[in-house]
């Protein structure tokens, strides 16, 4: 009965252990790892040099065109300010990206399993995505007494249709031969979701996600622009604003950089939570050996 | 080897729509045999082996397979024409699947998945992802899942296809030995004349346009047959008396047409 048969020749999977093809291989990674991270890294230190010395060179205003040197002080000096109007910020974002997968998932979910479903709704969910979120929401600010409240809905009206539309593509996308193979085995409804239509989805999913993570703070951000709150409980958009209102353009930069630096760990984050899901298996995140 | 068919398929048609993939299809396959259905594409062969694992209603006719004497979790297996395996999954977690659904724990599960990757030669691999596979390796990964939950008929839809000329031998070597080793019936879909000559112990040959059986022949070859079979005078014939029967078919689709 157990018959042992011959497999094919195994593929080297530790690729390269002959001492020169290892070493080449290391090299191309170690020059990888030096193009990833210190050219973009070295360019920018060169690029702000460049600035300072050019604002300096030129006597150029700080009203016009601040040093990042005046920059970096603005940025000590009103460091508690600055600090509360990006937790105010992160919070809107962290909230409203959340709400959006939740939303997202839940509702593309419903749209895949059901083809009526899908059908009714779809078309609000493109009216709602096609409408810009400037133009809703002032609406939105006089319906909602709470602001966080408005604003966290603007926000998650942008972050929101990315992850549904490739919900729904995604759990659509399992491969019809596995189909076959679970209807053959009799699997149950959830067997089904758990064991084939959820992994299938998640490519789709994740690619949403980078996608949305970065949304939801340009609604954060957008959204405070239109509501034009001000005080003690707003975020970084509020500071530009204000700022710009009293010409005050270190604080402006400042506000800003912290904007990009949000935006920058958003998208590490996700890229690194992509990678962490799909790493071992999907083609987007398997590094090629060449 | 007991009586009475393990398969009977009495005039079995299907449509798709109002065009016709199979007309009025009957065949019986005792228990034990190595059928292969032989035809040009679009002869129904896939369509007719999708009916037979119940994957595809019928459009008209019957077919009835005996009931199993052992509880198994599923008494087929079927083989597709890629490895289709779940790319997420590990080889062994792949062949585990069936048992997976059919509500077997980890613990019960393992000495049968192992067992099954040893039967295709995969011992090694189980902690491997299919894209670390070969094509051929994807296909044995294929085969131990058909076989984990030792089905009484194992059904293949032109599984090697794809695979060069010395894998797809190799495959064939192994599969017609996995069949008699685990007293296997066995529906093979190909439209290879020399992989039907070599594995089967009868040929249905088809024709398309409709999809029909158009000839029922017995191979008298005795089994297990190895690569002196393959070189001998026997297959040769036996393999111009296909090749004419089915040349035969397609001279006349042509005229049809």
């Amino acid at each position: 009965m157990s018959t042992t048969l011959t497999a094919d020749q195994a593929p080297d999977r530790e690729q390269g252990t002959g001492a020169p093809v290892n070493t080449a291989h290391l090299r191309r990674a170690k020059r990888e790892r030096i193009l990833t991270w210190v050219m973009p890294v070295t360019l920018l230190i060169i690029a702000v040099c460049l600035w300072e010395f050019l604002v300096w060179y030129h006597e150029i205003p700080k009203y016009l065109i601040p040093a990042p040197s005046l920059i970096a002080e603005t940025l000590v000096r009103d460091f508690a300010s600055l600090m509360a109007s990006s937790w105010f910020t992160v919070k809107l974002t962290v909230f409203s990206l959340a709400l959006a997968i939740v939303g997202g998932v839940f509702l593309g979910a419903l749209f895949a399993l059901s083809r009526p479903v899908e059908l009714s709704l779809f078309p609000f969910a493109v009216i709602l995505q096609v409408t810009p979120v400037v133009a809703i929401a002032p609406l939105i600010l006089i319906y909602v007494d709470s602001t966080f409240a408005a604003l966290l809905i603007c926000a998650w009206i942008v972050a929101f249709f990315p992850i549904l539309t490739n919900t729904v593509i995604g759990l659509r996308s399992a491969d019809h031969n596995l189909r076959d193979l679970f209807a053959m085995y009799r699997a149950t409804p959830w067997q089904k979701l758990r064991y084939l239509l959820v992994p299938s989805a998640l490519p789709y999913f994740m690619a949403a996600l980078r996608v949305a993570g970065g949304l939801a703070l340009i609604g954060a951000v957008v959204a405070e622009f239109v509501a034009g709150t001000a005080g003690q409980h707003t975020g970084l958009a509020s500071r530009i604003i204000e700022s710009s209102f009293r010409s005050e353009i270190p604080r402006m930069f400042a506000a800003l950089f912290l904007v990009s630096v949000l935006g920058i760990v958003i998208f590490l984050l996700t890229t690194w939570a992509s990678h962490r899901v799909l790493g071992h298996w999907h083609e987007s995140e398997i590094r090629r050996e060449h | 080897m007991s009586g009475g068919p393990i398969i009977v398929m009495d005039r079995v048609s299907k449509k798709f729509g109002d065009v016709p993939a199979v007309e009025e299809f009957s065949l019986a396959i005792e228990e034990g045999e190595f059928i292969t259905l032989l035809g040009p594409s679009g002869c129904g062969k896939s369509t007719a082996l999708k009916m037979i694992a119940g994957l595809l209603p019928l459009s008209a006719g019957t077919i009835t397979i005996s009931p199993p004497k052992s509880g198994a979790e599923q008494d087929l297996g079927f083989v597709f024409q890629e490895p289709t395996l779940m790319p997420w999954a590990s080889v062994f977690d792949n062949v585990f699947l069936p048992l997976r659904l059919a509500g077997v724990g980890r613990g019960d599960g393992e000495p049968r998945v192992r067992n099954a990757l040893k039967e295709v030669g995969l011992s090694q691999f189980a902690d491997y992802y299919p894209r670390e596979l070969s094509g051929g390796m994807k296909m044995r990964v294929s085969i131990a899942r058909a076989l984990v939950t030792r089905p009484r008929i194992l059904l293949m839809d032109e599984p090697f296809a794809a695979l060069d000329e010395m894998t797809r031998s190799k495959l064939n070597n192994d599969v017609m030995k996995l069949s008699v080793d685990h007293g296997l019936t066995v529906v093979f879909v190909t439209h290879s004349v020399f992989e039907s000559v070599f594995l089967s112990s009868r040929v249905i040959v088809m024709a398309a346009r409709p999809g029909r059986l158009t000839a029922d022949m017995p191979l008298q070859a005795p089994w297990p047959r190895g690569e002196d079979y393959r070189m001998s005078q026997e297959f040769s014939a036996e393999a111009r008396r296909i090749s004419e029967t089915l040349k035969g078919t397609l001279h006349v689709d042509n005229i049809d047409r």
